[in-house]
């Protein structure tokens, strides 16, 4: 009860004057959080009607998801594409964010915005204009087109993760190392990259998860035996509800989860071992 | 590592100018440095200073002009290849390797073997008093031991030239009289040209064997730090280092300097300025019996005593000449003198010896 | 270059200094090369093909045929009244139903919004076609939230809550909401704790200095955060695609029906334009109301 009366804020509000509004954020945040996790404990139902409560329990789902080709297959394709376009993403995005971080020119601001596009530019715009233009060449339903596009949707987000980091990382220490006869290119790969370690792991990762969820690009430009999970799931969703999609959902929310979650103990423990 | 002077280089700066936008940043500044002397560029924030410093170590490039290491022209040359050593303001020490690693960094660029790299190492550890810090974190020192890691880091190479920027500006006051003094000796051990950039006068002149003072791009004066607070060619100088009021001389057809219509000095053949000053510095003025004969050789300033500030060893008084002109002296407080005898409102008549007068062209700002 | 005071007008150097820099500066942007390579690969050659492809018609040439269409034909109309209205609704119910919570993340001791911040991550790293799909299951006729609600007697009959405009918001609501909370949470966190106390010191209630102090500084958070909502809405496609059951038709669903149906690039690309310069137009909108990058990545 003393809670009630204790102050909430620098002006003397309580805790008590605010109660409505803990109410309110906890509705909001369980409907939020509800509807994504919702689908766990439906994928353990034995119906197929994936029932919540679920009657009764069982993994014929998951045992359906790694029985099917069709699924097995498109995980490995959506695997691949996306650790590919993790390692490639990465390296572009952080050495253009270094590139335009230490330049400082004006025709470095004109190259920031076209390498920015990609998060302007609607979707679907650049799934059918890839599309038209990577049939041309031979590319549609290739690793290498769709590698190439996720890459471009990633490098974005990797130049704004490490261009942050760069603003509070100390450039004058590779200005140090040069002064004590180091190249530039010396001084960036033994002095600034091990201090990015965390930065360069976070926009690793968020390019790889970018690349796994990704749906539209995905539809127009894999196809086939090369088709990514997340247009299996499309096509599977659009034209009749498979409870399989309860499991493979499951194990995504699991994989981007874990993925972030550990992401964020590794810095953690980063920051308390300093 | 012994004193060899004949090992460290001279630095000539010809015509250096550097702008960003319409403002200079440096404006056709040259100095010369001597091999092995401790050159300080002092004066206050946005002076260029800094800027200065960084385009001898090759960090910004200057828009016109020529920097030259002994009879090396280095103007072009990238800073990797410059070889001075250089500490920064804020030390930039690499935070992911111990203080051995961090010293030992630019002997393994070099190449230098295990053995010969250990013992380098260890003696800059010894020079600057951290040998027994070699395995440690840089997180793990305090301000005043990073400093000196990044001091053994910036000669343990053998650099002929040293730059330093600001170095003791983020240490408390009495750890920074301390380091003041102990990179004197450290200077005078290795014998190595320092530039030595900072904007308080003090330091300067206590650490420097000659000073060049930098005013908005331009170079105001450099000499001796006595050259420089008994004799400051301009009015920037005089204001910059030490304390001084002025009062306004006269000067007549024949080119004589007056003041109080007694000749206190005759204006340089060819100058053109109508208006001069007398500089003073505070501590120069004594207080004199009032009813006493005037000696020669002195100039003599009548008036009332405006404020009294006690302040410790000295006080300071402060008079409204009968002119209107106003003197600050300064005067020891020893105990049973004068000070105590005297109250504002008071007449009083101080004197300045004619050898301690400062005479400088313009009017004070 | 102002003139300096050197009698030489001939700067030392300066030619040599010049050249220099010069050099520098392109061996840094070369480090931009790959990305620049790849993004122009992708976005600007495809987008400048639609483009060109959508001043040709039928016959293969130059024409504005596809544009007219547009303006004639009721449908495609309808698809941009369609696709303005649900980008603006959904940007509505995110400021009303988000502006609450980001309040509440700001207002708590910082060391508890990372556990509460988790429930808003958690759907954010959740894979878009997931969340979807979960909506899907839970608003069908035989759905969760239908049983949920014929057992407590909410209601008697199974509600069409799924494949109509009512499924599309709640969908996108829900996908959008982070988007708003966490542009809007960051920059009610700079809001100065001093303004607020200034107010009470002058006489303000608490709730007059929420209304007249802390909603008017947190604006530029709110517009921000609704800005990239109603970007991404204008256009998005799984959600609507799956929870509009055909109904809701938005442009992306258009130009995508467009090149299924008829292959017919002329249309599909004008269609992609008109959404294209939509989405720029938006932007440079606000662009001049506010300073984008300070709102969005703070003071630097």
């Amino acid at each position: 009860m003393m809670w009630f009366r204790s102050a909430a804020s620098e002006t003397q509000i309580t805790h008590g004057q605010r109660v409505w509004l803990y109410c309110l954020a906890f509705i909001i945040m369980c409907l939020l959080v509800i509807p994504t996790v919702i689908v766990i404990p439906m994928s353990f139902s034995d119906s197929q009607y994936l029932e919540f409560p679920p009657q009764e329990w069982s993994l014929r789902w998951y045992q359906e998801y790694l029985d099917t080709p069709r699924w097995m297959n498109a995980t490995v394709t959506s695997f691949k594409v996306a650790a590919l376009t993790m390692l490639v993403a990465t390296p572009f995005g952080t050495m253009a964010a270094y590139g335009l971080f230490v330049s400082g020119s004006r025709l470095g601001k004109a190259v920031f915005f076209l390498l920015m596009t990609p998060m302007i530019v609607p979707v679907i715009l650049i799934a059918i204009g890839t599309f038209y233009v990577f049939g041309k060449v031979g590319l549609v339903n290739s690793t290498l087109g769709l590698v190439l596009a996720h890459t471009v949707l990633s490098v974005p987000i990797v130049m704004i993760i490490i261009t942050s980091a760069l603003r509070t990382y100390d450039l004058n220490q590779e200005r140090v190392a040069q002064s004590l006869g180091s190249t530039r290119i010396r001084a960036f790969f033994e002095i600034t990259l091990p201090q990015l370690k965390f930065s360069i792991m976070t926009a690793a990762l968020l390019a790889f998860l970018t690349s796994f969820d990704e749906v539209i690009i995905s539809i127009f430009l894999s196809g086939g035996g090369n088709s990514t999970l997340t247009k299996q799931m499309f096509s599977a969703l659009r034209d009749y509800i498979d409870p399989t999609i309860a499991a493979i959902s499951t194990l995504m929310i699991v994989l981007s989860t874990g993925l972030m979650l550990g992401l964020q103990f590794i810095g953690d423990k980063d920051t308390r071992n300093d | 590592m012994a004193s060899d002077r004949s090992a460290s280089l001279s630095i000539s700066i010809t015509e250096l100018t550097k702008s960003y936008g319409d403002v200079f940043a440096l404006n056709t500044v040259s100095i010369d440095v001597k091999a092995g002397e401790f050159l300080t560029l002092l004066g206050p924030s946005g002076s260029g200073k800094t800027t200065l410093l960084m385009a001898i170590a090759g960090f910004n490039r200057p828009d016109s002009g020529r920097i030259c290491f002994g009879d090396h022209d280095v103007t072009v040359l990238p800073p990797h290849k410059r070889e001075v050593g250089m500490v920064f303001q804020n030390y930039a020490l690499f935070p992911h390797m111990s203080v051995f690693e961090n010293v030992a960094f630019p002997l393994k660029l070099r190449k230098i073997g295990t053995e010969e790299k250990h013992q380098r190492v260890m003696e800059a550890l010894k020079t600057v008093q951290l040998s027994d810090y070699a395995e440690r974190g840089i997180d793990q020192l305090s301000g005043g031991q990073r400093q000196r890691v990044a001091l053994a880091r910036a000669f343990v190479f053998g650099p002929k030239i040293l730059l330093m920027d600001e170095p003791l500006s983020a240490l408390d006051k009495k750890l920074r009289e301390e380091m003041q003094i102990e990179l004197k000796q450290l200077h005078r051990q290795l014998g190595v040209t320092t530039v030595y950039v900072t904007h308080d006068q003090r330091e300067a002149l206590t650490m420097s064997d000659r000073i060049a003072v930098i005013n908005e791009g331009e170079l105001a004066q450099i000499g001796t730090p006595r050259e420089i607070y008994n004799a400051p060619a301009n009015h920037f100088v005089a204001g910059f280092i030490g304390e001084s009021s002025s009062v306004p001389v006269t000067r007549d057809t024949a080119g004589n300097l007056l003041y109080d219509n007694i000749k206190i000095g005759k204006a340089p053949a060819g100058s053109k300025d109508k208006k001069w000053s007398l500089v003073i510095r505070p501590e120069r003025l004594s207080l004199t019996e009032p009813k006493a004969r005037k000696t020669a050789g002195r100039i003599y300033f009548q008036g009332k005593i405006s404020e009294l500030v006690y302040q410790g060893e000295t006080a300071i008084i402060m008079i409204r000449l009968n002119d209107g002109q106003e003197l600050t002296a300064r005067v020891n407080t020893r105990a049973g003198d004068d000070v105590d005898t005297l109250s504002v409102g008071q007449s009083l008549r101080v004197a300045i010896d004619k050898k301690d007068m400062i005479i400088i062209p313009g009017e004070a700002r | 270059m102002p003139t300096p005071l050197s009698e030489n007008t001939d700067a030392l150097n300066a030619d040599k200094l010049k050249a220099a820099e010069r050099r520098e500066t392109l061996t840094i942007l070369a480090l931009t090369l790959p990305a620049i390579i790849a993004v122009f690969l992708v976005i600007v050659v495809p987008v400048g093909w639609l483009f060109s492809l959508s001043f040709l018609d039928s016959s293969g040439q130059l024409s504005l045929d596809n544009y007219q269409k547009m303006i004639e034909y009721k449908s495609y109309i309808r698809v941009f009244k369609t696709t303005f209205n649900v980008s603006f609704l959904t940007t509505f119910l995110c400021i009303l139903i988000g502006y609450p919570l980001a309040y509440f993340l700001s207002q708590i001791p910082k060391k508890y919004v990372g556990l509460f911040m988790l429930t808003v991550l958690l759907p954010f790293w959740t894979s878009l076609l997931v969340r979807t799909y979960a909506w899907l299951v839970m608003l069908q006729r035989n759905g969760l939230i239908n049983n949920f609600a014929i057992e407590l007697g909410i209601w008697d009959t199974p509600v069409k809550l799924a494949h109509n405009l009512n499924g599309t918001l709640i969908g996108m609501v829900h996908i959008m909401l982070p988007f708003l909370v966490l542009p809007l949470y960051a920059a009610m966190r700079r809001i100065d704790r001093h303004a607020l106390q200034a107010a009470a010191n002058l006489g303000a209630t608490p709730v007059q200095a929420f209304w007249q102090v802390f909603v008017p500084l947190s604006l530029p958070g709110v517009v921000a955060g609704s800005l990239i909502v109603f970007v991404l809405c204008l256009g998005f496609y799984v959600t609507p695609a799956v929870l509009g059951g055909g109904k809701v038709i938005l442009v992306s669903m258009q130009i995508t029906a467009i090149l299924e149906d008829q292959f017919n690039w002329g249309a599909a690309s004008a269609l992609g334009v008109v959404l294209l310069v939509a989405t720029f137009a938006v932007l440079l909108l606000a662009s001049r109301f506010l300073k984008l990058d300070s709102v969005m990545f703070g003071r630097r």
